[in-house]
């Protein structure tokens, strides 16, 4: 498990939309994001799992969770068997 | 060769329709109207048109407004109830600029009234029955010919100039059978919107501040427009900009306004030399036309005004014969509606006297032309 | 992937809905559904009608149609048997599609049109601040209901299905992924597909009902919905107060555009040397 490369993502914000509900903060399994000024901004971008629940949730359309290939091109859909917490499985 | 047929008011505007190129109808029974779905959800499918009975005359307006908003020609007709259901939709269609034609056969009102009786008391209801200033055009057939002839024109004047517009017709009118000879098909001229060339630089409401019409995309083509009921720009975004969203209701009234010697529609008999006019529309005119004659053999100087374009009215050929003469009557089945357009128009040159009847049935000839001979015996 | 963003129309953006809205999640829920399924933004048509979440076409880079109060299934019903070709997406909320355009969504399950209609159910009339709604729970309070709502609320469900709809899902805004499936599902089924999503008013009903803001509204959610899937293996108290998420409905029905076009070939069959209409103007048909 520990061989496995981690996984690194970036968190595009469109801070004209996000009105700073603060619905991704609170949901963030990882508490990756916080609001400052009444934005959101990813505080701890490194511990990002990307679940992409910000991002699904986010009522503004404001964030977009991207990975950053590291050496291998993963295909997007690689990720969704990755360490989704519980939580997110209500499906 | 033209050939005549005896038909029915409501039939000869079915056939209009289909002549014009009706291929969707929306409509909802009601007396005095069904003849005219039950019409055509038999004759559009032949021709690959589209009929549907909604679930109530509102459905109907709406549904007939989304299939010309795909580039189809739309019609519905109903009879006051439906009518009066019908006007928000109204309202949404002329400030959508979305074209529709909507028969309304006219039946004695208020509320259900008497279904299968005369008479004319939606005239102000089909000018001003939807809230707010709107642009709408209201044609009046005085026979069943002109059913046929006047359903044509109220698609091309909604196709032209992108209005609802009202066939207003009545229960006399829609039930009657008369001989009509229908034109050759290809005499007949027929009006298709304008349409965009190309999506890149559309403009869905761009057009001149006088009056102008702007051009429509059907849907389903790639200029992804948007279409709402809220005062827009020429985007057809949204705005509450307050001069916005005047510029837009004076664009649109004046639209119909600048058109209107253009679309005007009248018919006139013995008005040369008359001193006494009669004003009169729909089956009331039938009634006028033949108490004029009988005045006229009794050597009475009467004419007759007849006007087939109800709003806007035929303000200017009326006031010039109206200069003329001494009395106007203006026999209508209401308590008084179009007299006061009259009134306006004859602004004092005449005495306009209002010979109105509520009682169900069309006027007798006689009760007119007692009217025209007055105290002249 | 934000190839969703494709879908909007993003010079409209920020949208007007308040800081926490469930209906900005849907929107996004439905892009998102839209994009992977590929579909061509040419060939849909959203139609809406009144209320904050009838605003959502707005924003959205297609044929939109922001219509009358209650009106949308009727304008769509008139789109779709036109040209059965396009997408029809309808956009709605639960005044809008239960209370005065109650007839129109009856009417359009029970042809089975192939519409899509997306119920943005927050409980409440938000645009005109915060009166009851026919999906406000009893006793809860609205603008309208200072004493609490004595009426039954809708259990939209059991009225789609009843009323003949052959797709019927419901998720909330919280349920973001199954949200999203519900609405893919939705969009590639033939037939009138119903997705109920409920999601938070946190400005008139949260703060009214003193649920709080958004992210309470968000937890109410979390809490109080269970999938009807694992329903089915718990005991009835545990559901007290609950309500359930899931696909509820899934069936195969003859669609009403279809049916239609095919009595048109029947009937054109039928006069084969019919020669376009009955005044003879071929240029009625398409």
């Amino acid at each position: 498990m520990s061989e496995k490369k981690k996984r690194s993502f970036e968190h595009v914000i469109r801070e004209r939309w996000c009105k700073g509900c603060n619905v991704c903060v609170t949901f963030c399994p990882k508490k990756v994001l916080s609001l400052k000024n009444g934005k959101v901004f990813a505080e701890r971008p490194d511990d990002c799992i990307g679940c992409r629940l910000c991002e699904l949730r986010c009522p503004d359309f404001a964030i977009t969770i991207k990975e950053r290939i590291a050496v291998q091109a993963e295909s997007d859909s690689s990720c969704v068997d990755y360490a989704i917490p519980p939580e997110a499985n209500h499906a | 060769m033209p050939e005549a047929k005896l038909m029915q008011g409501n039939e000869a505007c079915t056939l209009g329709a289909i002549a014009a190129g009706l291929n969707f109808y929306a409509g909802y029974p009601i007396t005095p109207s069904t003849e005219i779905a039950e019409m055509c959800s038999e004759e559009l499918p032949k021709i690959g048109g589209r009929f549907i009975q909604m679930e109530d005359e509102i459905g109907s307006a709406a549904a007939i407004i989304g299939a010309s908003l795909t580039g189809r020609k739309s019609m519905t007709a109903t009879s006051g109830p439906g009518f009066s259901l019908m006007q928000e939709l109204i309202g949404y269609a002329s400030m959508t600029e979305v074209p529709i034609v909507i028969v309304n056969v006219q039946r004695v009102g208020p509320s259900t009234g008497m279904p299968t009786s005369l008479a004319q008391g939606d005239v102000m209801q089909a000018r001003w029955g939807s809230h707010g200033d709107h642009p709408v055009v209201v044609l009046a057939p005085g026979n069943v010919g002109e059913c046929y002839e006047l359903t044509i024109k109220a698609f091309n004047i909604s196709e032209e100039l992108r209005v609802p517009v009202i066939l207003l017709s009545d229960e006399v009118i829609g039930h009657m059978r008369e001989k009509v000879i229908l034109p050759e098909a290809g005499s007949i001229k027929i009006s298709k919107r304008k349409e965009p060339d190309s999506p890149s630089s559309y403009v869905p409401y761009r057009a001149d501040p006088d009056g102008g019409v702007p051009l429509m995309a059907p849907f389903g083509k790639g200029y992804r427009w948007h279409v709402t009921g809220l005062s827009h720009d020429e985007t057809g975004f949204p705005t509450n900009k307050g001069e916005v969203a005047g510029a837009l209701i004076k664009r649109l009234m004046r639209k119909v306004e600048k058109a209107e010697p253009l679309i005007r529609d009248y018919a006139t008999e013995s008005v040369e030399d008359c001193d006494i006019l009669v004003v009169a529309f729909g089956s009331s005119a039938m009634s006028a036309t033949s108490a004029v004659r009988q005045a006229r053999a009794k050597g009475i100087k009467a004419g007759l005004f007849r006007p087939k374009t109800i709003w806007p009215f035929p303000e200017e050929p009326l006031k010039e014969i109206i200069s003329r003469t001494k009395r106007v009557i203006v026999p209508e089945m209401n308590t008084g509606q179009i007299v006061y357009e009259v009134e306006r128009i004859a602004a004092g040159k005449a005495t306009v006297e209002k010979l109105s009847k509520v009682n169900c049935e069309l006027f007798f000839p006689e009760e007119i032309l007692e009217a025209i001979t007055g105290g002249q015996k | 992937m934000s190839e969703n963003l494709n879908y909007f129309r993003q010079n409209r953006l920020p949208h007007i809905w308040c800081p926490g809205c469930g209906h900005g999640t849907v929107t996004g829920a439905l892009t998102r559904a839209l994009a992977k399924l590929g579909i061509d933004k040419n060939n849909v048509v959203v139609v809406s009608g009144i209320g904050c979440s009838s605003r959502a076409p707005g924003y959205l880079d297609f044929d939109t149609l922001h219509t009358a109060h209650g009106r949308a299934l009727a304008f769509a019903t008139g789109i779709k048997l036109s040209k059965p070709s396009l997408k029809v997406i309808v956009l709605t909320g639960d005044g809008d599609c239960t209370a005065i355009g109650g007839n129109h969504f009856i009417h359009a399950a029970r042809r089975n049109i192939d519409i899509t209609t997306i119920v943005m159910n927050n409980s409440i009339y938000g645009m005109t601040s915060g009166q009851y709604s026919p999906m406000t729970p009893t006793g809860m309070l609205g603008t309208t209901a200072p004493y609490g709502n004595v009426e039954r609320p809708f259990d939209f469900v059991k009225l789609a299905i009843a009323s003949g709809a052959t797709f019927v899902g419901r998720s909330t805004t919280y349920h973001v992924q199954l949200l999203g499936d519900l609405i893919e599902k939705a969009l590639l089924h033939k037939g009138f597909s119903v997705v109920e999503s409920i999601g938070g008013c946190p400005t008139y009903y949260g703060r009214k009902n003193k649920i709080g803001g958004a992210v309470e509204m968000f937890e109410w959610q979390k809490d109080n919905a269970v999938n009807i899937k694992a329903a089915a293996a718990m005991p009835k108290e545990k559901l007290d107060g609950k309500f359930l998420i899931g696909e509820f409905h899934n069936e195969e029905a003859p669609e009403f555009t279809s049916q239609y076009i095919e009595l048109i070939e029947k009937v054109q069959r039928k006069f084969d040397d019919f020669k376009g209409g009955v005044r003879e103007c071929a240029q009625n048909s398409d």
